[in-house]
């Protein structure tokens, strides 16, 4: 019984990890490229989820709301750093925080005029919605492991995506050397809105996947965004590898903090978590080269 | 000899604003119904929370996201007090400052190892964890806060539960913290501390502790943030986690740059000016976020001075 207890519990844990890494590779690609804080991170994972609800209802499938709901986000996304962050990349970072924390203003009103202030309820796709035996005895929810597959599987395709691939090769110079990468014929602009439209489409997938665990409602974003910041402060900002390292044991000691420590201090498990990396390794684990 | 004298001229201007300022504050009870005199109050409280970000925002460099939780901690100090029967002010209020300090040196210790980008996020997370810490404390309402009997007395003939002297109360203490910050700003320490803010590396090869500087520098700010905490207790008579809820931060935040950072008086205009603006919008459609997101937009990318900047044009920052 002990045994499954903690079996079921460290995949919650490595779910909500996978969950994590989605939003904060995003967060931590733009700031380690375009050194841009972007709080409005976690409205593209709200949209992500609302559009799919959405699109679900309309086509029945969750898949094909899938489908089309990322690239959607990733238009969104595209839009945004086109209209307006892109005059950000030069400012102080107190403008970027400002500019993108009125954007979650907007984008939280904007979703209560269209959708209405209650609360949506996905419901999890039929062929994933019983549960699956991962050890003799212990049945686990079957769209939880899916979406351990799926995090897991973008995050390797991210992986190969920025090591393996021209374009990654020259997202990767243009974190290091901005000038260079532009002085040698490289849209660099374009460059950018790729990358932001990358993350916001990623985003906008971790909000589906959490559509239907959690309820898709207004300002659903901005916890695991600010969860997300954690993660990259302990991984080290404008470290992917970082990031996926530190959302894993975010998402583990999150988790087994609940089921362990009563509530007020289950909490702040994370954050002191988060304090104790800082006193040794103000950088973060993996510092990036930024 | 011009620029003498337009340093004359800015100073008198200066006072004239304050003056002003003074005196619309002191005639709102005389002039309007009561409402306008708590949203009047209202702005002064969120004014001196906003006036103790700017100390450390404005003079000292740093951007703080989570300034709501030295606020809530205020308010929560009061709150928790008066639950158990302790409703003096004299007890009251100290006790919030002091815990507000006390949070902001736990705080302020860690994330000021950090600078930039990294500062931001961490007091932003620090304040999240206050904010899920007191709504996990279900013998005080929890999640959904708690109420309080009635405002915290202060002996003599002053009794704070009358909307008017409570709101001269906040009034006088307003005058009270930014006749000190003023002081402070222009004192050795807080020369030192602007001097941090332009060129750390310099003021370190000089000797001094930057750190510790910051420091000191932060902790009073989170215990002036602390009495308007106490103060906005009391005019609601109602604390709940929403009061350090990250949005909050980033409302005081907008207050600051709004109004102008770097000064003392931009703070309380731009908490005027965007409790106002919320005031009006709200008027016309309750999706007032959807304007207000947008004129925020505009302000960052256009105007950067904020209302204090557009008041004193020309004026070195």
């Amino acid at each position: 019984m002990n045994m499954q207890l903690w079996v079921v519990q460290a995949l919650n844990g490595l779910q909500l990890g996978v969950m994590l890494f989605l939003m904060s590779a995003g967060l931590t690609l733009v700031f380690g490229i375009m050194n841009l804080i972007n709080l409005a991170h976690g409205s593209l994972y709200m949209l992500g989820a609302y559009l799919a609800a959405t699109l679900q209802a309309v086509t029945g499938s969750f898949f094909l709301a899938c489908l089309l709901a990322v690239p959607a986000v990733m238009g969104i996304g595209f839009l945004i750093e086109i209209s307006i962050l892109r005059r950000l990349y030069d400012r102080e970072h107190l403008d970027q925080v400002l500019a993108t924390f009125a954007l979650i203003l907007f984008f939280n009103e904007l979703v209560r005029i269209i959708w209405g202030p209650q609360a949506y309820f996905m419901a999890i796709p039929g062929p994933l919605s019983g549960t699956f035996e991962i050890l003799p005895g212990i049945p686990y929810p079957a769209y939880r492991l899916a979406i351990l597959l799926a995090g897991l599987g973008v995050a390797s395709a991210l992986y190969l995506f920025i090591g393996r691939t021209r374009l990654g090769m020259i997202i990767r110079a243009g974190s290091t050397h901005r000038e260079m990468v532009g002085a040698l014929g490289i849209n660099i602009q374009f460059l950018y809105t790729l990358v932001f439209g990358i993350g916001a489409a990623m985003a906008g997938f971790a909000g589906i996947m959490a559509g239907p665990i959690l309820s898709v409602e207004t300002g659903m974003g901005e916890p695991i965004m600010i969860l997300a910041f954690v993660v990259i402060v302990i991984g080290g900002i404008g470290s992917v590898r970082g990031a996926f390292a530190a959302a894993l044991l975010v998402g583990v000691a999150d988790t087994f903090g609940r089921v362990l420590l009563p509530p007020a201090l289950s909490s702040m498990v994370i954050y002191i978590l988060m304090a104790g990396v800082l006193c040794f390794r103000p950088q973060g684990l993996f510092p990036g080269q930024r | 000899m011009a620029e003498m004298e337009r340093i004359g001229n800015r100073i008198t201007k200066d006072r004239l604003l304050y003056l002003t300022a003074l005196a619309g504050f002191f005639l709102v009870p005389f002039a309007a119904e009561p409402f306008y005199t708590r949203l009047a109050g209202r702005i002064l409280i969120y004014g001196l929370c906003a006036l103790s970000l700017d100390l450390i925002l404005g003079y000292g460099g740093m951007v703080s996201f989570g300034h709501a939780a030295f606020l809530g901690v205020g308010a929560y100090t009061v709150g928790i007090l008066s639950h158990h029967g302790v409703t003096g002010a004299w007890i009251a209020w100290p006790a919030a400052m002091a815990c507000a300090g006390f949070a902001a040196l736990l705080i302020g210790a860690v994330s000021l190892r950090t600078s930039g980008a990294y500062f931001i996020m961490i007091t932003l997370a620090f304040s999240q964890m206050l904010y899920y810490f007191f709504a996990g404390l279900a013998d005080y309402g929890g999640d959904d806060g708690m109420g309080l009997w009635s405002r915290n007395t202060l002996g003599g003939p002053i009794d704070l539960g009358s909307h008017l002297q409570f709101y001269y109360l906040i009034l006088i203490l307003l005058i009270a913290v930014f006749y000190f910050s003023r002081r402070l700003v222009h004192s050795r320490f807080g020369m030192v501390l602007q001097g941090a803010r332009q060129n750390e590396r310099r003021m370190r090869a000089i000797g001094f502790p930057v750190y510790r500087y910051r420091l000191v520098c932060f902790v009073i700010s989170g215990t002036i943030a602390g009495l308007s905490g106490a103060l906005i207790a009391n005019q609601a008579l109602y604390v709940s986690p929403a009061l350090m809820h990250w949005s909050r931060s980033g409302e005081i935040l907008v207050m600051v740059i709004l109004g102008g950072m770097g000064s003392l008086a931009g703070p309380v205009m731009g908490a005027a000016g965007l409790l106002l603006t919320e005031e009006v919008l709200s008027e016309y459609t309750e999706h007032w976020m959807i304007v207000l997101g947008p004129l925020l937009i505009l302000m960052v990318l256009f105007a950067r001075g904020g209302i204090y900047g557009l008041l004193f044009a020309g004026r070195d920052s």
